[in-house]
């Protein structure tokens, strides 16, 4: 099977498992809900602006993409699924890139139905600017996905997995949060991306690219040692 | 041999210090700000410090990658380490001197912010070797979490550079006026005395970790048996 094809097939793989439980997805947005909520008590006090709000999201994105990427290795623990993975004749890019899609598309689906709900709560006209706000959902979710992916495999064997993910992600994750908290900030009060803000987009563009081929290269000592 | 090296070092290192403190001691104050200014003879150097750390922890990982040789795992936990503990007094004198001159113990501002986050990052690798139990994994694990630890600081300085410039954060002593030569030559070779002191604490970590490796070589031939 040539590359592409493996890294389909580890995807659906995922999904598929992930879909029949639920246990991930469900338990995220369950997450992200109760944070909106949490927002609620600072937002409706304070009366703060709608470019702040932009920005609080993704926090909300940060948490809550936290618990999918948390089960995504973990999962494989039990029945040595995961050495059975590494045994098979795929390289470990395919296998990681396979997991990280699925992370993704999972991590992706928690955000687009948070989205609306913080529209509904706080009362922001989203989806004017759809299109770019969505590009930068994407490039931001990539961006988590990438780095949760590799240390969700890094702390996989771990005790406290739970507190150690969250804990070296964040740091890691500052500057890509940064961009899409600065782009998503200005795209929900419906300024469109300009010269000033495209910084923002080549910076997560750089992030991306950088940590996905730093993960790809590296993925093969973390997995065979 | 080794020991005598390492009391040479340790003593030139404090024979130095010495003479710098009565040097700086003796130093006028400066104009715009007094007596507080002395702190930064610590202060750059010890930053300085902890990047040569940082770097030497980038090569002994790759170099570990590489070879699988525990030597270099040993080299980048201590180099880490001590790397952290120079970051450490970077940021507690910075605090100091901006309690004096800013009134102020924090600010949000990008060196500040980058340091911090710099100093999660690395805590983080020792927080994830304590929580990994079996040495293969846990030195390979750190490295590859150390080489995107390395990668992150320079991205995530410059995106707070970018957030702090477009946010005006509070105004500060920034006249780039000239530092006299005798001040910049005591800098300097106080950077060599804290370069000396860290390179005798690295040498007693590094015979720390040598005895560790033994214990668990010992523990894992009695498993054996």
């Amino acid at each position: 099977m040539n590359f592409a094809r493996l890294v389909f097939v580890i995807m659906a793989k995922d999904l598929r498992a992930e879909l029949r439980t639920k246990e991930a997805v469900n338990a995220s947005l369950a997450f992200a809900v109760v944070i909106l909520v949490l927002l609620s008590f600072v937002v409706e006090a304070n009366d703060v602006p709608t470019q702040v709000l932009g920005s609080l999201l993704w926090l909300v994105f940060a948490f809550a993409g936290t618990l999918v990427l948390n089960r995504s290795f973990a999962r494989e623990v039990p029945n040595d699924c995961l050495d059975a993975l590494i045994a098979a004749p795929i390289s470990g890019a395919a296998l990681f890139l396979g997991k990280s899609l699925a992370n993704f598309v999972l991590v992706l689906a928690v955000e687009l139905v948070a989205l609306p709900v913080f529209g509904i709560f706080y009362n922001v006209r989203w989806t004017q600017q759809f299109w770019q706000l969505m590009l930068v959902v994407v490039l931001g979710t990539w961006g988590v996905t990438i780095i949760g992916t590799v240390f969700s495999a890094l702390t996989v064997n771990i005790r406290l997995r739970e507190v150690m993910l969250p804990m070296l992600t964040y740091p890691m994750l500052l500057p890509a949060l940064l961009a899409a908290m600065e782009l998503t900030g200005s795209l929900v009060t419906g300024a469109p991306i300009n010269g000033e803000t495209v910084t923002w987009l080549k910076l997560l563009i750089g992030f991306d690219v950088l940590f996905t081929a730093a993960a790809v290269t590296l993925v093969e000592f973390i997995l065979v040692g | 041999m080794r020991e005598k090296i390492l009391y040479a070092m340790g003593a030139a290192a404090i024979l130095l210090l010495v003479r710098n403190i009565y040097a700086i001691a003796n130093f006028p104050p400066e104009a715009s700000q007094g007596m507080i200014f002395k702190i930064i003879f610590f202060h750059v150097p010890a930053a300085w410090t902890a990047i040569v750390a940082a770097t030497t922890a980038l090569v002994c990982s790759i170099q570990f990658l590489r070879t699988k040789d525990f030597k270099y795992d040993a080299a980048a936990v201590a180099v880490t380490e001590v790397g952290l503990a120079f970051l450490a007094v970077n940021l507690v004198t910075g605090s100091i001197w901006g309690r004096v001159i800013w009134g102020i113990w924090w600010t949000w501002d990008v060196r500040l912010t980058s340091a911090l986050v710099c100093w999660l990052l690395y805590a983080g690798y020792l927080m994830l070797r304590h929580a990994i139990e079996e040495p293969t994994q846990r030195a390979t694990f750190a490295a590859v979490f150390s080489i995107f630890a390395f990668l992150d600081v320079p991205i995530v300085y410059f995106s707070i550079r970018w957030f702090r410039t477009q946010h005006p954060g509070p105004v500060f002593f920034s006249s780039n006026g000239s530092f006299p030569a005798d001040w910049t030559m005591v800098m300097l070779w106080n950077w060599v005395a804290l370069m000396l002191l860290g390179g005798v604490i690295l040498a007693i970590r590094l015979g720390q970790e040598g005895t560790q490796r033994d214990i668990d070589y010992v523990r894992r031939t009695a498993h054996a048996l």
